[in-house]
């Protein structure tokens, strides 16, 4: 398995973790360089710490720039992507009475166009009510709950998705733009670790594909860069609508990883660094891909 | 048949033919380039085939009858995104009269398990016969577009499409 | 979650064909998939789709399997009277579905 990953995927010359036999030394190292970084800086008074990035932000290109003539057609027009469905029925959902109390998202929120816009790009995002840090769809739950007295929606659900596609719709075409500061920082690490980490039987990590092969073939399809800018996303592969989790999920499963549950943390970990990594690219939603 | 290029090539290897010396002539050449640049316009951007794949259904339905290669222009991207969606184009030249219209274009798969994929049926006269849709194949294929005439006649063109599995299987 | 969206040109030119799009929300299950505990999952497609402008028949498909999940049709329809285009369809399992656009000839 070692050698076929090897065959695909030209060893990096970059000092991270594909170089490093052992995801345990590199994580360590890695974490402990930062650290001594975060200490010396913050010694220095510097409040934000500047993190490296292997993808500059000048060389970033979203993935519908690595898509084939068809799937471009089919995001450019708001009629034939199938996404808009979605959208749509998010609307009409957004204006419907949920729950013990018999508010609809507009009861709190107004209009969704206005309400809304910019709201996604934010996402993922630290909540001091949970501790934690949530994408768009926990938060759209935690709403249901908290607000509406409504059960929470399944992960990709239709009712979870469509909501998710008409907010993240309000945001289309505005640039992402996440805080990995503070309280995000922890979740930021763990998700920065996780993509730089080697997963199963494959053996390969996100960076090998995303960061040191993009533009490159796998089969007939190009190695995108991989930063997920165009989710809650009209998949082809899914004939239906599906969230970012479940794009990450399946390029775990297709390097014959074990797959972390839908709205298991490590999956808002990863979601967290991709925002960040792929900061200032314009949110597509509701986008298409192969 | 020959494009002036392989002409030429042809005629340099006869014994004593030098490359300075070759002149064909003029107007036979003419004609020839006139008609390989009159066919270009009418060849769909993915060609028809010259003759029609054997699809057991498509013979069925034709019931002895044969298409004319001509009008119809079956667009399909030479190499699938995914084979789930690919988009699809047919449409028929007019001009049509009431005897002429296109009553219905079916549309024939190759490959898939349900070789006849979709009739589109037109009961309404419209001047324009075009349909896009997206269909869905299960592997690489020719597909063939027939259109029926009020009178009877049919008219047909074939597309060949290349499908091929993801880069990385999605078990979601 | 809506049946479908259709499109029609905000207004049409008497006697001349407009362009009409519609993409219906379903599965066009095929009945060649298996769920996870790998039973087949059952066929249920869109059987038959017919668009009526004013009451007439303008177009119809029959549809397969080999039609797309969400299937987006675009046709051309001539332009008569103002009025509503209207669409209805049917799939394996029986389930009706319709929508319909106003239709405005300038």
């Amino acid at each position: 398995m070692r050698a076929r990953a090897a065959a695909t995927v030209r060893p990096s010359r970059l000092p991270d973790s594909s170089s490093d036999a052992s995801i345990g030394r590199w994580v360590t190292s890695s974490t402990a360089r930062r650290a001594i970084l975060v200490g010396v800086l913050s010694a220095c008074g510097v409040g934000a710490v500047a993190q490296e990035r292997t993808l500059p932000l000048p060389a970033l290109r979203s993935g519908i720039t690595f898509a084939g003539a068809d799937v471009r057609a089919m995001q450019a027009d708001d009629v034939s992507n199938p996404g808009f469905l979605w959208v749509e029925g998010g609307e009409k959902r957004w204006n419907t009475a949920a729950g013990a109390t018999g508010k609809s998202c507009a009861s709190c929120h107004g209009d969704g166009r206005s309400s809304m816009r910019g709201v996604a790009t934010r996402y993922p995002r630290y909540a001091e009510a949970v501790k934690g840090v949530e994408d768009l769809d926990a938060r759209i739950n935690r709403c249901r709950t908290e607000k509406q007295g409504a059960p929470p929606w399944p992960r990709e659900s239709e009712e979870l998705l469509s909501l998710s596609a008409y907010v993240s719709y309000q945001s289309r075409a505005l640039p992402l733009a996440v805080s990995i500061d503070g309280p995000a920082r922890e979740t930021f690490d763990r998700g920065n670790a996780f993509y730089h980490a080697r997963h199963g039987q494959m053996n390969l990590s996100c960076a090998q594909c995303h960061d040191q092969n993009s533009g490159k073939r796998l089969l007939v399809e190009n190695l995108s860069q991989g930063h997920g800018n165009a989710f809650p996303a009209y998949r082809l592969e899914w004939q239906s609508l599906g969230s970012l989790q479940r794009r990450i999920r399946a390029c775990l499963f297709g390097i014959r990883a074990e797959m972390p549950a839908p709205g298991a943390p490590e999956l808002t970990d990863v979601e967290l660094y991709l925002a960040w990594r792929a900061q200032g690219l314009p949110l597509e939603a509701p986008g298409v891909r192969r | 048949m020959s494009s002036p290029t392989s002409l030429r090539s042809n005629e340099m290897t006869k014994p004593g033919s030098r490359a300075s010396s070759y002149s064909p002539k003029p107007r036979r050449r003419w004609l020839q380039s006139c008609a390989a640049l009159a066919l270009v316009p009418w060849m769909p951007a993915h060609a028809a085939a010259d003759e029609l794949p054997q699809i057991p259904a498509m013979t069925a339905f034709l019931a002895g009858r044969k298409p004319v290669l001509a009008r119809v222009r079956l667009a399909l991207p030479q190499l699938a995104d995914n084979g789930q969606t690919v988009p699809m184009k047919v449409s028929v030249d007019g001009p049509f009269t009431p005897a002429t219209r296109v009553t219905a274009i079916n549309l024939f798969s190759e490959a898939n398990p349900v070789p006849e994929m979709a009739q589109f049926e037109f009961p309404a006269y419209v001047e324009r016969i075009e349909v896009e849709s997206r269909v869905r194949l299960a592997a690489s294929q020719k597909i063939v577009a027939v259109a029926t005439l009020a009178d009877g006649a049919l008219l047909a063109s074939a597309a060949e499409v290349i499908v091929t599995i993801a880069g990385c299987m999605d078990g979601t | 979650m809506p049946d479908a969206r259709i499109t029609v040109p905000a207004s049409v030119a008497r006697g001349k064909p407009f362009e009409v799009r519609i993409i219906v929300r379903h599965p066009m299950e095929t009945g060649y998939r298996t769920d996870e505990s790998g039973q087949s999952i059952p066929r249920n497609v869109i059987r038959s789709l017919a668009c009526r402008y004013n009451g007439e028949l303008v177009f119809s498909g029959r549809l397969s399997s080999g039609i797309a999940a969400n299937p987006y049709l675009r046709f051309f329809v001539t332009a008569k009277e103002s009025g509503q285009l209207a669409f209805e369809w049917v799939d394996d399992a029986g389930a009706r579905g319709s929508d319909s656009a106003a239709v405005t000839v300038a």
